[in-house]
This record gives structure tokens, sequence and C-alpha cells, in this order.
């Protein structure tokens, strides 16, 4: 076990727990399935004339998508003050990786319709298999690129 | 938009974003020594919110006519076509090259991870080129490349 979790089981089950807690309370209050990349496009809507952010499925939820997003933010505050004792955390991830992989992700999770939280939870836990097989494809190229970077010497 | 919706996805967005620091995918680092096969809590996470999140799809639909404050259920739309298999293909490049997904990029934000603002703008860019090249292909639908 240890092999497989240097760091325990304890924080990994207990966090996962909560995100399936929340997006089940989205779903028992207001029906919302909450993937997470969405609204990377539907925001987008608000200054963009594009015929492709004006799509009603954008429009007539930006609303709710950025006070989600908000919200994740307030999450990982509440966290920081509480849990963390308020250290920070910063990743050594160089900028370019960063900005380069966001862009790619981006494009690929918007271009998929989907992440790890939209095929990954969502699409998973409601059976759909185009997520499955989606979660599947994208769980392997992003290990081969981890263990390209890696052996190429990267973080 | 119902306010209550806006609330609802707020407190969403806080429980999650919680979740996503105490689970520590808010570390980039963490995400990468999973790919890595170094450290495989990543597995955890998802497959305990996946099973949460099923029981909750399946049982609430049979037990409630609509979800409690009004509206109704739905349904993450997944389509078996290229697009999705190809965009996921891409999806795992940028994840597997960062270390950064959609969630813990916004998430990760809160508990002072401040490059991931970078990240953010990436994946805004993204987006954008993405939208572009699709109202380019389809100008005349707006409503068909679901």
């Amino acid at each position: 076990m240890q092999q497989f979790f240097p760091n325990g089981i304890e924080i990994y089950l207990v966090g996962g727990l909560l995100l399936g807690v929340a997006v089940s309370f989205a779903f028992a209050m207001s029906g919302l399935v909450t993937g997470m990349s969405t609204v990377f496009s539907s925001t987008w809507s608000f200054v963009s004339r594009l015929s492709y952010f004006r799509q009603d499925r954008f429009v007539s939820s930006r609303g709710w998508r950025l006070a989600l997003a908000l919200g994740l933010v307030l999450g990982g505050a509440l966290f920081l003050l509480t849990a963390a004792h308020g250290v920070l955390f910063q990743t050594q991830v160089p900028g370019w990786r960063l900005a380069i992989g966001g862009f790619i992700a981006g494009f690929g999770a918007r271009m998929s319709n989907g992440c790890t939280s939209g095929h990954g939870i969502c699409g998973i836990a409601s059976f759909q298999m185009p997520s499955i097989l989606a979660v599947v494809i994208f769980l392997v190229t992003a290990i081969a690129t981890a263990q390209l970077v890696a052996t190429l010497g990267g973080v | 938009m119902k306010a209550s919706t806006v609330i609802v996805a707020l407190l969403t967005g806080v429980l999650f974003g919680f979740g996503l620091a105490y689970s520590t995918m808010v570390k980039p680092e963490v995400v990468l020594s999973f790919l890595r096969f170094q450290d495989f809590g990543l597995l955890l996470v998802l497959g305990g919110a996946v099973v949460v999140t099923a029981i909750a799809y399946l049982v609430l639909p049979r037990i409630m006519p609509r979800p409690l404050l009004g509206g109704a259920f739905g349904r993450h739309p997944s389509e078996m076509n290229g697009r999705t298999m190809g965009g996921a293909a891409l999806f795992g490049v940028g994840w597997g090259l960062s270390g950064v997904c959609p969630g813990p990029a916004i998430a990760g934000l809160g508990v002072g991870n401040w490059p991931l603002l970078i990240a953010i703008l990436g994946m805004f860019a993204g987006a954008y080129v993405q939208g572009l090249l699709a109202s380019a292909r389809s100008p005349a639908s707006p409503g068909a490349a679901r």
C-alpha cells in the first residue's frame, strides 16, 4: 500500500467524497450538472459575438457557471484558512508548461465537451459510454505526456 | 436565471473547491506524480466522487419529480464521435504537460497558488480558439454543435 500511496489514502478518499457530495448537492437542489470546463466557453458569451458562444446552453448557464467558479476559489480559500493554517502552496511547474498545457487542455476539453469533472465525474456517474471512453483516452495521453516530460528531465 | 440557482452553484463550488484542496489536487505536482505512477491517490479521488455522484444520479430522479428548488434534472452532454475523443486526447496532452485541469486551476487560486493564473489564461485562450474554429465551421447553425 505504502508503495502505491506514499501520502496515505485518507485525504484522497475524503476529498473525493466531498467532490461527490458537492456535485450531488447541485443536482438535488437545482438539477445542475457541474462540469468545470464549460465556464471557459460560457464566460466568452459575455463579450464575444461568435455564433459558437451565442448558443443558448452557454448564454443561459453563464451566470451560475461563474458563481460556481467563484465558489471554487472561495472553497480553496476556506481550506487555506482552516485545515492549511494559512500556509500558501505554489507550484514549481514552469510557467511555459502551465501556459501551453493550459491552452491545449482548454482547447481539448471544450472540443470534447468535458474534462476530468465533466466526463470523469458527471459522465462516468451517469454511465455514458462516450464519457467513459473519453476518460480512458485522456488518461492514456496524459500519462504518456507526463512520462515523456519526466524522461526529458522535467519536474 | 433564478437567484436560487446561482446560490446553489456558489455553495457547490465552495464544497468542490474545498474538496480539491483537501485532496491536494490543487497541487500540479501531485497530479503529475499520479501520471508517473508514483502516487495513485488521484484514482481514489475520482472513484470516491463517481460513487457518490452515481448514487445521486440514479436515486434522486426516481424519488423526486424535480429538483428541490424547481427546474429539471440535467444530464451531461456526451456524444460518441471524433470530436469527443479527439478533444479528450488533446486535453490529456495539456493535462499531462501542466498537471492542471479546469477545476483545480480555479480552486488553486484560493489556496494562493498564483502561478495557476497562467494556466487559467491559457484555458480561456484555448477555449476561445476552439469556439472560433467551431463558429467558422458552422456559422449558420449555432445550436447544432453540441
